[in-house]
């Protein structure tokens, strides 16, 4: 494998995936970035290394990471986060999750929890945990490694993540609920669609509108428009590569 | 001169009652009172109410048959397969009856029971499948102050989770009950006792009060005298979930989920590691590393 010829070599989904991730992030300040998932931890410190240099990074137990790792690594540290004080993080409205998904819907509606009915389900996942907090407090995107219309239904088996046809527009506790990014190994997309419907941003060089269609059991507003989502740049590749995925654990989420 | 809460297992498991409400601390597979769960599980208590953050001391005590309604923000063993064998088959044959919470809906119910409320409002929850999970009891209040635009909030008004007994391990403890963790995080223990009305603590060493300050920073001592009613000294009582001073067994818990897929197997897990008490559960588990290891030598 090579590590230095970074421009010589051709861009890999994984690493349109991990660009994508970090842009999650753009913007996004001083606040707790929370990945759940290889590709986008590596997205959200690829950010902290370029553009968001003020994110708040942790071991994913309960240390914060004064510096920015390689996936797997550990480093200095800069304090201290167990998880009772994560939710006082979440309550805060200071963070930004970026979870993973069994379900999702047009609307933005997520399920990690089980399939089938409530007391009685089919398969038994993780439960709600912290989903319903998450969605309502603070901004949340979402990624998916394969794209598939088993992932991509009409209706969730179990909301756990909060969808916008879900929201009481006259009920400010729902004022917070931003369904921010879905990244998939198919392309970008958001809920900028009609009614806070899912929407393509950008499709990964070489995916058709066909497939993510093929692959979404709803409609998704803007596909057949949508543009190739950007090339890296030759510092993002570096960084991906050298830096903070020298193993190629992307490779092995998204190939 | 102050009460001595030193207890056994046994001494434990007399005071349970059919269809009580218990929480277990720690979460997931880390720091869980491991000991008294098996102890729980071997008992002849049944129609169990447990309030976790769940890992495999749920799944164990549905293995058991122990457990009637479980409240929990998830269950997970951490580590690959992540989901609880036996949570599942207790789920998929609608054997127990759930109220699934959002994960800051525990913190909030203990909190809430702790100070004697009969609830807390918070965010988590609203327009989520928590409210059908539970069915009609999780109700919502609205706050008597609007906000400056003239709206006012309607939060979920998370109950108080009361319990009649709550289970902690802790690595470091005293006779009676000033307890310390060494590893990174608390978890909710303090909490879980709070809640409850009698308070058992489990602990890998059992000091002197004197040793005990002096082997950790103060902001270390979790539970102090009035939180605790027993403390039983269990050598590595945390296993297979990790706890201050050793890691989580991965391997066992691996060896606990195959074993869970066939009738047989899980025959053969019981009877070796279930149906015996604590001191022959650990040396079982020292023979049984012992073999792997030997397996391991002679597979090179």
């Amino acid at each position: 494998m090579t590590t230095t010829e970074t421009t010589e070599t051709a861009v890999t989904r994984a690493e349109y995936c991990v660009i994508a991730c970090a842009e999650i992030f753009s913007g996004a300040g001083e606040i707790l970035a929370s990945p759940m998932a290889p590709t986008p931890l590596l997205g959200a410190r690829l950010a902290r290394l370029t553009t968001e240099p003020d994110l708040l990074i942790t071991d994913g137990e309960a240390l914060i990471f004064a510096d920015t790792p390689a996936i797997g690594r550990s480093g200095p540290i800069e304090g201290w986060l167990p998880f009772r004080k994560v939710f006082d993080v979440v309550a805060s409205g200071r963070r930004h999750v970026v979870m993973g998904a069994n379900q999702i819907d047009r609307f933005g509606n997520q399920n990690l929890s089980a399939f089938g009915p409530l007391q009685h389900p089919t398969r038994q996942m993780f439960g709600a945990r912290g989903a319903p907090g998450n969605t309502i407090n603070h901004p949340t995107s979402y990624w998916v490694a394969r794209h598939s219309a088993r992932v991509f239904v009409d209706t969730v088996d179990i909301v756990c993540g909060v969808g916008y046809d879900k929201a009481d527009p006259s009920n400010p506790a729902f004022d917070d609920l931003d369904i921010h990014r879905v990244v998939t190994n198919l392309g970008v997309f958001d809920f900028g669609g009609p009614d806070h419907t899912m929407r393509a941003l950008s499709l990964h060089p070489g995916v058709t509108a066909d497939e993510v269609a093929e692959n979404t059991s709803f409609e998704i507003a803007g596909l057949t428009d949508a543009p190739e989502t950007r090339r890296p740049t030759d510092e993002e590749l570096g960084l991906i590569r050298d830096v903070l995925d020298p193993k190629g654990v992307r490779n092995r989420e998204v190939r | 001169m102050t009460t001595d809460k030193t207890s056994t297992l046994d001494d434990v498991v007399a005071e349970l009652r059919d269809g009580m409400t218990i929480g277990i601390g720690g979460w997931g597979s880390r720091r869980k009172p491991m000991a008294l769960v098996r102890a729980i599980a071997r008992s002849d208590v049944k129609d169990l109410t447990v309030v976790t953050y769940g890992g495999p001391d749920l799944g164990l005590l549905c293995a058991a048959g122990k457990v009637r309604r479980a409240y929990y923000g998830f269950v997970s063993l951490d580590s690959a397969p992540f989901y609880d064998p036996w949570f599942a088959k207790a789920r998929t044959t609608g054997a127990i009856e759930v109220r699934e919470m959002d994960e800051g809906m525990v913190k909030c119910g203990l909190e809430a029971a702790a100070a004697r409320l009969p609830f807390l409002p918070i965010r988590a929850g609203l327009g989520s499948d928590v409210l059908r999970f539970w069915e009609g009891e999780l109700k919502t209040v609205e706050s008597p102050y609007a906000d400056p635009d003239g709206r006012t909030q309607t939060l979920i008004a998370m109950p108080a989770l009361r319990l009649d007994a709550a289970f902690v391990h802790l690595d470091l403890a005293d006779s009676y009950g000033n307890a310390a963790y060494t590893g990174i995080d608390p978890y909710f223990d303090d909490l879980y006792c709070a809640a409850a009305d009698r308070r058992y603590l489990e602990t890998d060493q059992l000091v002197s009060t004197e040793v005990l300050v002096k082997s950790v920073p103060q902001q270390r001592l979790l539970l102090n005298r009035m939180n605790v009613d027993r403390v039983v000294h269990t050598l590595n009582g945390a296993h297979f979930t990790f706890a201050g001073d050793y890691g989580r067994d991965e391997s066992f818990q691996q060896f606990y989920v195959e074993s869970a897929k066939e009738p047989e197997t899980w025959e053969a897990f019981s009877e070796r590691f279930l149906r015996v008490d604590e001191a022959t559960y650990q040396r079982e588990v020292a023979a049984w590393q012992a073999e792997r290891a030997e397996t391991k030598e002679d597979g090179k």
